[in-house]
């Protein structure tokens, strides 16, 4: 498997740290119900298509990335900064 | 029978070998399997079930009937086959399971069990009583199972592993991957051409027709002149992954005498923007009654023989074929000289037009001869025949090798005009099969689509390529009746490396294993080291036929990868021994293991355990020494295995707040602090220390464990919720060398070593100073309880320091200490490491619940005062204290005195013990059941490991110094 970095470019999947869904992305506000943070920490989909998930280019640059791929096809459709997201302020 | 003037082998080099222990001769270029025909060797194996006597069926890798050990210095290679084992000289190869003999081979008596060994003969025959299952059953079964052996020990052979890129890969180098590689190349591209064969050329290499080796060596001179071609011979592409990822093995070594440094194999990880199957066909066999004798073999097999290796398989010649191709191997056969009994075409229509004899509607339904062919029998168009000849040569038409374009899951179609299965496009993303693979079987089909998939890739790429004009070459109809199997009352064999015989299939189906798949697995079809090449098409049209459904819905067995076999010394290269994970050494290390320290792994780091003194014969008796040196004088560690991550930016105070539980903005300049962090879902993540440098300038430290973790977290953190944050930080762990310098005499060492005095500086503070002219950075901070500092150098000062440091201290009655008595003065001190924070734990387990700021948000906060991360139902963290002196371990469990020793009543668990010279006694650190109401309570610690039951005091985990006075003095 290869993921394109868009720092890097593409490389082996086993430069990367593979995290988990693209839910840890949306982080509850101070306040929240409990329920918006079991949502958040436990709650996943498993989707047979296309899904968004997290991974990390850990033996690269550091990036988190966020990356939509297909779990059926294993095509890897779209790689992307986490840093670079709209709307990512704490 | 070697023959004059044919072949490709170098007759001047000769080679000697030796096939169980007899010597003999072939000649550089010859496989084992050409060389022992030469020799008129028929009989190489004993098939795996009935211990049949077996000759050589094929020409490639394939083989599933002459499969031999090679015996290689120290190693022993099962199952090589020896059609693709070339020879060299000191080959020594010994025929498998054969007992005593290969001639004489007692397990033969199974043939005459034949009968009751059919399908599913383990599973009817095991069953009862269920008490021989474990004690009789199954040692008698893997004494019988098996087919090769390995020396049961350590591979000690070299492999490789190598990792390629490349524009365009051609898999396979017959007429349509030589095709595809030089139309790539031409236009420029970066083109990789990988063979299994040590020889290109495919079956360009096994024919005498009108494009033979002018054109092959022609257009290998032209892609060898090539820079942007890689020829990659004896390389067997064997799988294929996600985003044009392939894995390809090359034998580098097999084919050579071992010689020091010399891999046997490279195990390779191509990458590749598109990709060509080109991996041709294989001819596929008849089945009919004792189908399996030793001169049996596939027509294309006698024909790469005969020009490939100047090789005839047999006198007396007979062909048995479905398909006008096949006769192109009595053809050249004949011009060579050999004599052809007859040709049997099982076709009513076919032409009878040949050099000899020629039957139509024929049918081979018995063979003779115990060790080698003697003799066939059947019927034809003019009734019953009984043919004497030595080598019956069998073609049931030809399957594309479709394997890799179904190693994605995708299933191949099957075409009714040739009776065989295809690919399409898409099974692999970027791949396309042309030529034999695709079912294009005549060399001018495979050179077109050769040149036409290169066409297509190189658009598909962005680049420009024209088609070269192609060669003239046969393009001969591929006429064909298919024929599976002729009816008989014996044994026909389908899979002849595990044995699989038509009556098997259909018992299977007649027992209601109708599914492709449930049949393979009742009859162990397909599942030989040959992985059903030579057998399952011709196995799924029995079962077809036997079920009434035609082949297309009976459907193919799941083809997986590897496409031949791969040996795990192979995959595993360079991770045997010290090359299984990297190893990280301390800038202390030489000085370390100079003073005979056992050195430990801790993470991939390698730590000095302790430093024993002559007299000193346990690892107790340094440690006790060393611990009470440290309490009592000054002792000398190396923390520099502890993260450091340093933080720079205005907003990092405010970033330090958020992935900490505790503040950090409100710590002074020139102050340290100690931190605890979370992970989101509230658990601890680590702890560790933060110093100020600066106003926008912190350095973090964190255990050993963690550190890459901990950076990953901060990473996560900053990226995902504070990208637009004025915050960076980098692990500079490796930058700085730090050194624990603790006890009463800890500030008298520095002093002596420092450019300045440290008069004053108090507990938890940092400051710059300098060790003759070199920068460094003192912390005050302990992790054993004393007076405590660590000074950090840049990491080419390392070593000297140390040295000198050591030094210093010993004139002090000090010294270094190793990780042991680090260990016990943490653990008399109730400090935590991840044998504690092991994930399960939370901020109020370790009593730090209050460290958790209520004034602002931070990473876990939220989650860890969810309902049930808190309370008297939690385990808390305390000391336990033996009553009596015991030894007790980790490990071990905590019981209610009184209370039955069982799971239910489980109270805690204990997490790090020590002997605590200090207090002269065994100490422990556990998680309890409300444990910090419960001390000065009695618990039973229960160890089942260790067998020990020993009754302990509940007391605080810090046992020494609970007011901290040494640690502030």
């Amino acid at each position: 498997m290869r993921l394109t970095c868009p720092l890097c470019g593409t490389r082996d999947r086993r430069e990367f740290y593979y995290s988990g869904s693209e839910d840890y992305l949306n982080r509850p506000a101070e306040g929240a119900p409990i329920e918006a943070w079991d949502d958040m920490l436990h709650l996943r989909t498993n989707p047979a298509g296309v899904t968004k998930d997290l991974w990390y280019h850990e033996t690269g640059c550091g990036s988190w990335l966020l990356v939509t791929r297909n779990t059926v096809t294993h095509a890897v459709l779209a790689t992307e900064l986490v840093a670079a997201r709209k709307g990512g302020a704490a | 029978m070697r023959i004059a003037a044919k072949g490709l082998i170098d007759r001047t080099k000769p080679v000697t070998f030796t096939f169980d222990g007899k010597s003999y001769s072939g000649f550089r270029g010859d496989t084992l399997a050409s060389a022992l025909m030469a020799n008129g060797v028929r009989l190489v194996g004993r098939s795996f079930k009935y211990h049949r006597p077996r000759g050589i069926l094929t020409a490639g890798p394939e083989e599933p009937n002459a499969m031999v050990e090679v015996l290689d210095g120290a190693s022993q290679s099962p199952n090589t086959r020896a059609t693709v084992q070339e020879i060299y000289d000191g080959l020594a190869a010994q025929s498998q399971n054969r007992w005593p003999s290969l001639r004489y081979d007692l397990l033969s008596v199974n043939d005459l069990a034949a009968p009751f060994l059919s399908a599913g003969f383990y599973y009817k025959t095991f069953m009862w009583p269920r008490a021989f299952w474990e004690g009789i059953y199954e040692p008698l079964i893997r004494r019988a199972a098996g087919l090769g052996r390995l020396k049961p020990q350590n591979e000690t052979a070299s492999y490789e592993k190598a990792f390629a890129f490349c524009d365009l890969l051609v898999i396979g180098s017959g007429p349509a991957g030589l095709m595809a590689a030089l139309t790539a190349a031409r236009a420029g591209a970066d083109v990789i051409l990988a063979e299994q064969d040590s020889v290109m050329g495919g079956r360009l290499l096994s024919d005498d027709g009108t494009l033979g080796m002018p054109w092959v060596d022609a257009t290998l001179a032209e892609l060898r002149a090539l820079p942007n071609v890689r020829l990659m011979a004896r390389t067997t592409v064997v799988g294929a992954y996600d985003q044009g990822t392939y894995a390809a093995l090359e034998r580098v070594g097999l084919h050579l005498p071992a010689a020091p440094h010399l891999p046997r194999e490279c195990f390779w990880r191509i990458v590749a923007g598109q990709s060509i199957l080109a991996t041709g066909a294989l001819e596929r066999p008849i089945a009919f009654d004792n189908n399996d004798r030793p001169g049996i073999m596939l027509a294309s097999a006698a024909l790469t023989y005969l020009n490939r290796f100047g090789v005839v398989p047999g006198q007396k010649v007979t062909l048995f074929a479905n398909n006008d191709h096949a006769r192109q191997a009595v053809r050249q056969l004949m011009a060579a000289g050999v004599q052809v009994a007859a040709i049997l075409d099982s076709r009513a229509d076919a032409s009878t037009v040949e050099d000899c004899p020629v039957y139509l509607s024929a049918a081979v339904t018995d063979t003779q001869g115990r060790h080698g062919l003697t003799e066939i029998s059947g019927t034809h168009a003019d009734g019953a025949f009984k043919i004497d000849t030595d080598c019956l040569l069998m073609s049931g038409g030809w399957n594309p090798l479709v394997n890799i374009a179904c190693h994605q899951n995708a299933r191949p179609i099957w075409r009714e005009d040739i009776a065989a299965f295809v690919p399409h496009s898409g099974m692999v993303p970027g791949l396309t099969a042309a030529g034999a693979a695709n079912g294009a079987f005549s060399t001018h089909a495979a050179l077109r689509e050769g040149a036409d998939a290169a066409v297509a890739a190189l658009t598909d790429l962005g680049r420009t390529a024209t088609a070269p004009d192609l060669p003239q070459a046969e393009d001969a109809p591929y006429r064909l009746q298919p024929l599976w199997a002729v009816p008989g009352k014996g044994r026909a064999w389908l899979d002849f490396a595990n044995d699989v015989t038509v009556k098997d299939v259909k018992l299977a189906a007649q027992e209601g294993y109708t599914s492709v798949e449930h049949m393979k697995r009742y009859t162990t079809q397909g599942m030989a080291p040959d992985q059903g090449k030579n057998s399952n098409v011709s196995a799924l049209a029995v079962l077809a036929d036997a079920t009434g459904r035609g082949i297309a819905e009976t459907g193919t067995t799941t083809f997986r990868a590897p496409f031949t076999p791969v040996s795990i010394g192979a995959m595993g290269a360079g991770g045997q021994g010290a090359g299984f994970a990297p190893q990280r050494y301390m800038t202390s290390d030489q000085a370390s293991r100079d003073r005979g320290a056992p050195m430990i792994e801790a993470g991939l780091w390698y730590r000095p355990s302790y430093f024993p003194k002559p007299g000193e014969t346990t690892w107790r008796q340094s440690c006790d020494r060393e611990v009470l040196m440290v309490r009592s004088a000054v002792g000398v560690a190396d923390v520099s295995t502890l993260g450091k991550i340093d933080i720079q930016g205005p907003d990092a105070a405010r970033f330090l707040d958020f992935v900490y539980t505790n503040t950090f903005s409100t710590l002074p300049v020139g102050r340290v602090r100690y931190g605890l962090m979370l992970r989101e879902d509230g658990f601890v993540l680590d702890d560790g220390t933060t110093a100020r440098l600066g106003d926008t300038h912190y350095l973090m430290t964190t255990t050993t464990a963690a550190a890459g973790q901990v950076m990953r977290h901060l990473d996560f953190v900053h990226q995902a919720y504070c990208a637009d944050w004025q915050v960076r930080f980098i692990s500079v762990t490796e930058s700085w060398a730090q050194f624990a310098v603790a006890g009463p005499m800890a500030k008298m060492l520095l002093n002596a070593l420092l450019d300045q005095r440290i008069d004053d500086f108090p507990f938890m503070t940092y400051g710059e100073v300098s060790v003759e002219g070199v920068k460094a950075r003192l912390f005050r901070i302990s992790f054993s309880g004393e007076e405590g500092y660590e000074i950090a150098v840049p990491t080419a000062y390392g070593e000297a320091l140390f040295r000198d440091l050591l030094a210093k201290a010993e004139t002090l009655g000090g010294g270094a200490y190793g990780m042991e008595a680090l260990n016990v003065m943490r653990i008399e001190k109730g400090f935590i490491t991840h044998a504690e924070i092991h994930g399960r734990i939370t901020a109020f387990d370790i009593g730090m619940a209050k460290m958790v700021a209520s004034k602002k948000d931070c990473i876990g906060k939220a989650a860890s005062q969810r309902p049930g991360l808190m309370g008297p139902d939690r385990e808390q963290l305390v000391g336990l204290r033996p009553v009596t002196k015991t030894e007790i371990g980790a490990g071990a469990h905590l019981f209610n005195l009184g209370d039955k020793v069982e799971r239910v009543n489980d109270q805690g668990y204990v997490t790090s013990v020590c002997w605590s010279p200090t207090m002269e006694s065994y100490l422990g650190l556990a998680f309890l059941k409300d444990g910090r109401a419960r001390h000065g309570q009695r618990v039973r610690l229960v160890d089942h490991m260790r067998k020990t039951d020993v009754l302990c005091e509940v007391t605080d985990p810090v046992f020494l110094d609970p007011e901290g006075a040494k640690l502030r003095a």
